[in-house]
């Protein structure tokens, strides 16, 4: 749908989530540790995602066994990459 | 225009600001109502409706909610009938990914169904304690899986769930019953707890005894001795719930989390 790379699209969705900027956005960073994330934005997170990445995710919801692994920025983009 | 000509005619009651009449506010809101074919559920939904709100009413019987939901929308008002085993949760699950698919968020969540399967404990069935317990607890747990996603995102939900002054001081013969309307209390403080940094607020309602279908058939004597047990002297009307209900599903309530309010004429103080 867009020219962005997977991991742009995953910056944009958690900086428009957790009101991050950008440069804090990077593949080690933890969304509970370093961004600042509850519980609960983990659960909106990996929703954002799957809308983001329906696509590539098969129109399917990411497991709650795989979402509870999806702990870094890194998790996520080697995940969806790893679905296409 | 219409609020200055209103301020203007509540002026007399000399407030150092000005206050308005409360018209509840239900603005493009949906409300799913469940156990809305009689009784306390069929006046939640109408009085929602009534308010404005666009309400799902859910029954086991598709003919009794159909009929709520036609009475609704014959009287100026919006609803749609929705014929579900609150019990079922694979029915409870299907439903609601079909109703998110329509609606994409339903606002408002009243568990108002339950049913009664009297006994003493010693005669009490593994059955009637099962039956009573997921119709009356494990169901509100369903709908409350299946609609609360969408709630989080908007940052908006109102849940109200229906327990019992049975709940609250046990009652002979009741104890399936009172255990899953004890269990309402702990399970929404919960949800409040869990889903307030979402503005998504949980309470409970504990009805004494109200006119419905689900006391007609006590015997004169037991009515007359529940009276006696009652300060106000007299039943609750299916719309004294309801009213107290709308209330809190209203935008009014937003600051109401994790309680549990009492309309039974003064049993339980
Ligand atoms: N009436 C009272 O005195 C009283 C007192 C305290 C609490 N309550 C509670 O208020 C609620 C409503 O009571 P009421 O007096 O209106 O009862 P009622 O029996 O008149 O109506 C109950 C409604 O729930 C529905 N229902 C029951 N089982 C269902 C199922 N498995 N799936 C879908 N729908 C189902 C019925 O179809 C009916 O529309 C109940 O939770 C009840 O426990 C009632």
């Amino acid at each position: 749908m867009s020219d962005l790379s997977i991991e742009e699209r995953v910056k944009r969705i958690i900086v428009n989530q957790l009101n991050v900027n950008e440069e804090q956005v990077v593949p080690t960073a933890h969304f509970l540790n370093d961004l600042g994330a509850d519980s609960l934005d983990t659960v909106e997170l990996v929703m954002a995602f799957e809308e983001e990445f329906k696509a590539e995710l098969q129109g399917k919801e990411i497991p709650e066994t795989d979402a509870e692994k999806l702990m870094t920025v890194g998790d996520i983009n080697a995940y969806i990459t790893s679905k296409m | 225009m219409q609020r200055s000509r209103l301020a203007n005619s509540y002026k007399f009651l000399h407030f150092d600001r000005f206050v308005f009449p409360m018209k509840l506010t239900f603005e493009n809101r949906i409300a799913l109502v469940t156990g809305a074919g009689r009784g306390i559920g069929r006046a939640i939904a109408e009085h929602l409706a009534a308010e404005g709100a666009m309400v799902i009413c859910v029954s086991k019987n598709a003919d009794s909610c159909g009929a709520v939901a036609d009475a609704i929308n014959q009287s100026g008002g919006k609803a749609q009938a929705l014929a579900v085993d609150v019990a079922d949760k694979v029915a409870v699950a299907a439903a609601c990914e079909a109703l998110l698919t329509e609606h994409t968020c339903i606002d408002i969540l009243v568990n108002n169904a339950g049913i009664t399967k009297d006994n003493l404990l010693i005669r009490m069935s593994e059955e009637d304690w099962d039956l009573v317990l997921t119709t009356n607890l494990s169901s509100v747990f369903y709908w409350t899986k299946g609609l609360i996603r969408p709630m989080t995102k908007k940052r908006f939900g109102r849940i109200i769930n229906i327990s019992s002054v049975v709940g609250l001081i046990g009652n002979a013969g009741q104890a399936n019953y009172a255990a899953a309307k004890a269990g309402l209390l702990g399970y929404t403080k919960t949800l409040a707890r869990e889903f307030a940094s979402r503005a998504i607020t949980a309470n409970v309602v504990a009805p004494g005894f109200t006119a419905t279908d689900m006391t007609a058939g006590l015997s004169p004597e037991v009515m007359e001795m529940a009276k006696k047990t009652i300060p106000l002297g007299r039943m609750g009307e299916a719309a004294d719930i309801a009213r107290i209900v709308t209330y809190l599903a209203s935008e009014e309530s937003g600051y109401i989390t994790g309680q549990v309010f009492s309309v039974d004429g003064g049993m339980v103080m």
